[in-house]
């Protein structure tokens, strides 16, 4: 997550007890969620878990079954989509065919009877300020998807709304494309301080851009909190399993600790029944020692993959399996395939779940 | 199997085909613009050779060995009843044009965006004049146009328009829809939404100048139909320009030829004015390539 910086302003927004249902399908189940003035919360999930349910009810583009929708303390549950005054960014690209992108950022502006010279200057900066100056007279069809998106952000920026949607605006771009973009889009919502609701399925951006992150599943909110504690503290499995890697670890649970490879962890829930369990070890958890080391079990390398500065090391521990740590390219280079080392896992508090 | 030892290659082994030679590729090429040539030179002739006899009969002169002559054209402007039913032709494609886009355009954006559920509804009953014949649909207007004169005292050729609609639904009803998958209609409209369009905006606003195009093809495609009718026009006694045609074909063969050519022709320019107004959009980037 990129540090925050700048002024904090924008509204509170409030999403109480939202429901959603689609003839037998629960698509939102009771979602209670609060992004704070200015700040920007990315709502994380597999497929079908309602998160862009969550920001189309937010926007108005559909209808609640129960809840409310309260922005700026004023309750925006029945009032049109047309009229809440939200800026909206789409997966699709959604930029009118027929005008070009300096056309396309005016056009809210047209609406709000702005007058000619005004909406120029408006929409100059706009385009300035998301670095596409020189594609102001282009049509979207003669523009880069990271182009046409980035204008489509100017767009939902001109109008000076109260909140700012992003449904999966990166998904149809390329990795690379994706990367920049995702900074980009950052960089101006932290510039202009609007709240911001962001929805992907991808954690990778969810964690890098967002103040708070919300995994959703089935129509409710896992867990909601900054990218790092999600990450190093997931409060369920599915949070665990969801965002980032895990290994699966036989464990015995007994007296609200867990016994993996040898170690006494404490758990994250410790009214979990006595008994065998998985426990969930992020692989930057599993410690790597070397073979003289006196702590930790007996494991031999398998294998090693190359990241970059960091490696994954594929370990096979005897009877617990195969684990995957993940260290240091220069720690993992003392370490190569073949060779034996001692593995013991960070005590941090560990969530487990059933054996399957 | 194929003995590959010459090539170095394991004897029986399976060797995946590679890209063909580049010698291959241009007689590839040169092969397949010659078929192109032929299929067109074919389909060019089967529609050439009657308008071709057409412009033959209507420019021979009178006896045996008579020079060519334009005067059955000249007397396509001389003729009492042919400029009255080219006149009222033209005005029922208008009519029926403007009618038919005003009820389409607004209905088909609509229940696209708010009513996908009656979308199959709109679909079959636009589509069911296709499947009744026009002598069963002026049987069934009988009734409904008793009323139309009684209420709007008249009965003028004009009225046609209201059967015409009708009859043109299913051509106007394919080329909006097509016009209106071609875009993300749904995308469109909740973007302009969310910029503060109410619905009258978004559809005049956004989606009508992205279907441009096909508001255009039906437009035009209700006026060659409307140029075009017979039956209709024929059975309710009113003389329309393909009446008036076949009216002059007894008295006037070949002025009867030149008028037919010159409706086909018009018909033509048309159509083909309609693809250059396509491209000229597309290079001056109105729509997507």
């Amino acid at each position: 997550m990129s540090s925050v910086t700048g002024q904090r302003s924008g509204v509170e927004v409030r999403l109480e007890e939202l429901r959603r249902t689609y003839g037998a399908v629960t698509a939102l189940d009771g979602l209670d969620l609060t992004l704070h003035p200015g700040e920007l919360v990315a709502l994380l999930g597999p497929s079908g878990c309602g998160k862009t349910t969550a920001l189309r009810l937010l926007a108005g583009l559909e209808d609640a079954d129960g809840g409310r929708v309260v922005v700026a303390g004023l309750d925006v549950t029945r009032v049109p989509t047309n009229k809440r005054d939200m800026g909206m960014v789409f997966q699709a690209y959604s930029l009118f065919p027929h005008m070009t992108a300096r056309q396309n950022v005016e056009f809210g502006l047209r609406l709000r009877k702005q007058d000619g010279a005004r909406r120029k200057k408006r929409a100059e900066e706009m385009l300035e300020l998301v670095g596409l100056t020189a594609q102001i007279d282009r049509y979207a069809h003669q523009m880069s998807g990271g182009q046409q998106q980035r204008v489509a952000l100017a767009r939902a920026l001109a109008i000076q709304p109260t909140v700012l949607l992003l449904d999966e605006p990166l998904s149809a771009l390329d990795a690379k494309v994706r990367a920049q973009l995702r900074d980009e889009i950052r960089r101006v919502q932290l510039g202009v301080g609007i709240t911001t609701l962001f929805v992907t399925h991808d954690q990778e951006e969810a964690l890098a851009i967002a103040d708070r992150v919300g995994v959703m599943r089935a129509g409710r909110l896992e867990q909601l909190g900054p990218p790092t504690e999600v990450y190093a503290h997931p409060q369920t499995p599915f949070v665990a399993e969801f965002v980032g890697l895990n290994n699966k670890l036989a464990a015995t649970v007994d007296d609200g600790e867990a016994e993996v490879l040898g170690q006494r962890i404490p758990l994250v829930d410790k009214s979990f029944r006595p008994g065998a369990a998985m426990a969930l070890i992020r692989p930057e958890a599993v410690k790597v020692l070397s073979e003289d080391a006196d702590e930790g079990v007996v494991a031999t390398v398998l294998a090693s993959s190359f990241l970059g500065a960091i490696s994954r090391l594929t370990l096979d521990v005897g009877g617990a399996g195969h684990v995957i740590a993940q260290l240091s390219t220069a720690d993992a280079l003392e370490h190569p395939a073949g060779s034996a080392v001692r593995v013991r896992v960070r005590p941090d508090p560990v969530l487990v779940t059933p054996v399957d | 199997m194929t003995d590959l030892s010459q090539t170095g290659a394991i004897a029986g082994a399976v060797v995946p085909p590679g890209p063909p030679r580049p010698g291959l590729r241009a007689r590839r090429r040169r092969t397949l613009l010659l078929l192109r040539i032929v299929v067109l030179a074919v389909l060019g002739a089967f529609f050439l050779f009657p308008l071709l006899a057409l412009l033959e009969f209507s420019t021979r002169g009178v006896g045996e060995d008579s020079p060519r002559t334009l005067d059955a054209w000249g007397r396509i402007v001389t003729d009492s009843t042919l400029i009255p039913a080219i006149v009222s032709s033209l005005q029922l494609a208008v009519i029926t044009s403007v009618v038919a886009m005003v009820l389409m355009v607004p209905t088909m954006i609509w229940v696209r965006l708010r009513l996908p559920r009656v979308s199959r509804v709109v679909e079959f009953l636009c589509l069911l004049p296709l499947t009744i014949p026009a002598v069963v649909l002026v049987v069934g207007l009988v009734p409904i146009y008793a009323w139309v004169r009684y209420l709007t005292r008249t009965d003028s050729i004009l009225t046609l328009s209201y059967a015409y609609v009708v009859l043109v639904l299913p051509f106007v009803y394919r080329s909006l829809d097509n016009g209106l998958s071609a875009i993300d209609v749904r995308t469109l409209a909740e973007a302009a939404r969310s910029l503060g369009a109410d619905w009258f905006t978004v559809i005049t606003r956004v989606v009508i100048p992205n279907m441009a195009q096909a508001v255009l093809n039906a437009a035009l495609l209700c006026v060659a139909l409307v140029m075009g009718e017979f039956t209709i026009a024929s059975l309710y006694n009113y003389v329309n320009l393909q009446v008036a045609i076949a009216q002059a074909g007894l008295a006037d063969a070949n002025m009867s030829m030149a008028v037919s050519l010159a409706s086909l022709m018009f018909a033509f320019v048309l159509l083909l004015g309609l693809s250059f107004v396509g491209r000229w959009r597309r290079r001056h980037g109105k729509a997507a390539a």
